[in-house]
């Protein structure tokens, strides 16, 4: 039994609740075996306590869906056990692009016409108008150098951080993540010069504001 | 080897035909030897507006599906030796063509004229992709109506996709009353919206339609404001830099006495 001796699995009691921290040098079978005997053996109060969170530390080992699946169960068989999240030092290769995709701005210059759909991974630059019936989607935030006379989709899988800002802002329609905002029915005919539109914080409707707010609003679009 | 231009719009009745007829007549009045080809098959108009009507024996489905030459199927203008027409048919449907054969046709018609207009039909199917299929340069007409013009940049989004140089806008229809006073989408704001090269402005002229019920292209009568436009266009297709008339309205007698007498 040298080998339980070693401790693959060590369990860390924190303020918010449990971390599990899993040995990146053993094989996954190992973990789960070991997982299974340190959870079954008899704590007392601990597992039969109130409800605690669990935050899962897995070093620089990568673990599948399937497998995080096979721990979340293991650990769900105490009834007062709830895994949080997954931490982990490693992702994929497909994660990171994906990950630096949706850091990227995507610079586009045409005109997009009515009829016509510009979808952009990441930020979007627009150099050009967005005509009426043309829309433009993007993960990220959106700039468009020119006027916005169409659709415009921000944060399109659900990111509501995500800021939309135009030199003239005349949208038909502006959407930020799964929030809508229609326009109104008559534009007066001033104003209207670069401005941006956000969710705040604390709200469920998307703002329209002067640009030179972004900073105080989103400070963290600055990459200096 | 000539060079084929589609006359398109998205919308219809905005005067793409009217437009075919009047810079084919203008063209063939500086000489040029011109086809103009309807593609509109089953709503065929263009023979009625240049008046031929009444000649056409094949027309152009004939021509693909092989029951005549494509020479037989030309008409001749009652009135330039070097203004042809090929009428559309108007018992098929937009499907009995196929944009390739579109293409081969306008590539034999290109070796005998300088220039083939082609008609296209309203709309953004089948009967708009044969249009533009053999087309070099594209032509977008548009009125100056917010529908008019969101059609119009549809199309153009569709013509950037095709084979053809970035197409010339030309806004028909205009009534200078109406665009002074605000009612109507200025000239200069349609151009900023659609963002492409105007190539000319044609006012509203009711001298318009009577020609057209007659069967005469405007474009003959030269005492008036749409010809004169539409000749314009004309020249500056074949290269010339006309510059673009002012859209006044006529000053009556009156009103000029006045005006010199300082009155206004």
């Amino acid at each position: 039994m040298q080998k339980q001796l070693q401790h693959h699995v060590t369990i860390k009691g924190t303020k918010d609740g449990l971390t599990l921290l899993l040995d990146d040098t053993c094989s996954f079978g190992q973990l789960v075996e070991e997982l299974e005997n340190k959870l079954s053996a008899d704590h007392g109060q601990l597992f039969n306590g109130p409800l605690i969170t669990v935050r899962v530390k897995t070093g620089n080992r990568y673990l599948t869906d399937e497998q995080c699946d096979t721990i979340r169960k293991i650990i769900g068989q105490k009834k007062n056990l709830l895994v949080d999240q997954f931490e982990s030092n490693v992702i994929t290769k497909a994660e990171a692009e994906e990950m630096k995709k949706d850091a990227t701005v995507v610079t586009v210059s045409k005109v997009i016409r009515s009829g016509q759909v510009l979808s952009v991974q990441g930020d979007l630059l627009l150099i050009g108008d967005v005509n009426p019936g043309g829309m433009i989607k993007a993960t990220g935030n959106i700039f468009v150098l020119g006027a916005l006379n169409g659709m415009a989709h921000g944060g399109c899988t659900g990111n509501r951080q995500a800021v939309i800002a135009a030199s003239l802002m005349k949208p038909s329609q502006l959407r930020i993540a799964e929030l809508i905002n229609r326009a109104p029915d008559h534009y007066d005919e001033a104003g209207h010069e670069m401005e941006c539109a956000y969710i705040p914080d604390d709200d469920e409707r998307i703002v329209i504001e002067r640009l030179s707010i972004v900073h105080k609003i989103r400070p963290n679009l600055n990459r200096l | 080897m000539g060079e084929a231009i589609v006359i398109t719009s998205g919308k219809g009745g905005v005067g793409k035909t009217t437009t075919s007829a009047n810079i084919g007549t203008s063209l063939a009045l500086s000489g040029k030897k011109v086809c103009l080809v309807d593609t509109d098959i089953g709503l065929r108009n263009l023979d009625v507006l240049m008046g031929l009507e009444n000649r056409i024996i094949y027309d152009l489905v004939d021509v693909v599906e092989g029951r005549c030459k494509l020479h037989q199927a030309l008409i001749k203008d009652k009135r330039f030796e070097c203004l042809y027409l090929l009428p559309a048919a108007q018992t098929k449907d937009k499907s009995s063509v196929q944009p390739e054969q579109m293409k081969q046709i306008i590539q034999e018609l290109k070796q005998d004229y300088d220039y083939i207009i082609i008609d296209c039909p309203a709309g953004i199917e089948q009967g708009f992709k044969n249009a533009v299929a053999g087309a070099d340069k594209s032509i977008v007409v548009t009125n100056p109506e917010t529908a008019s013009v969101r059609d119009a940049d549809r199309i153009i989004g569709l013509l950037e996709q095709e084979d053809v140089e970035p197409p010339k806008l030309i806004v028909n229809r205009v009534r200078s009353n109406l665009m002074k006073s605000g009612d109507s989408l200025d000239v200069d704001e349609i151009v900023s919206i659609l963002a492409i090269e105007l190539i000319g402005v044609v006012v509203d002229d009711e001298n318009v339609i009577k020609a057209a019920n007659k069967g005469e292209p405007i474009a003959l009568n030269p005492n008036s404001k749409a010809s004169i436009a539409y000749r314009n266009i004309a020249r500056r297709i074949l290269g010339e830099s006309v510059p673009l008339t002012p859209i006044e309205e006529e000053k009556g007698f009156f009103s000029k006495i006045k005006m010199l007498l300082g009155m206004k």
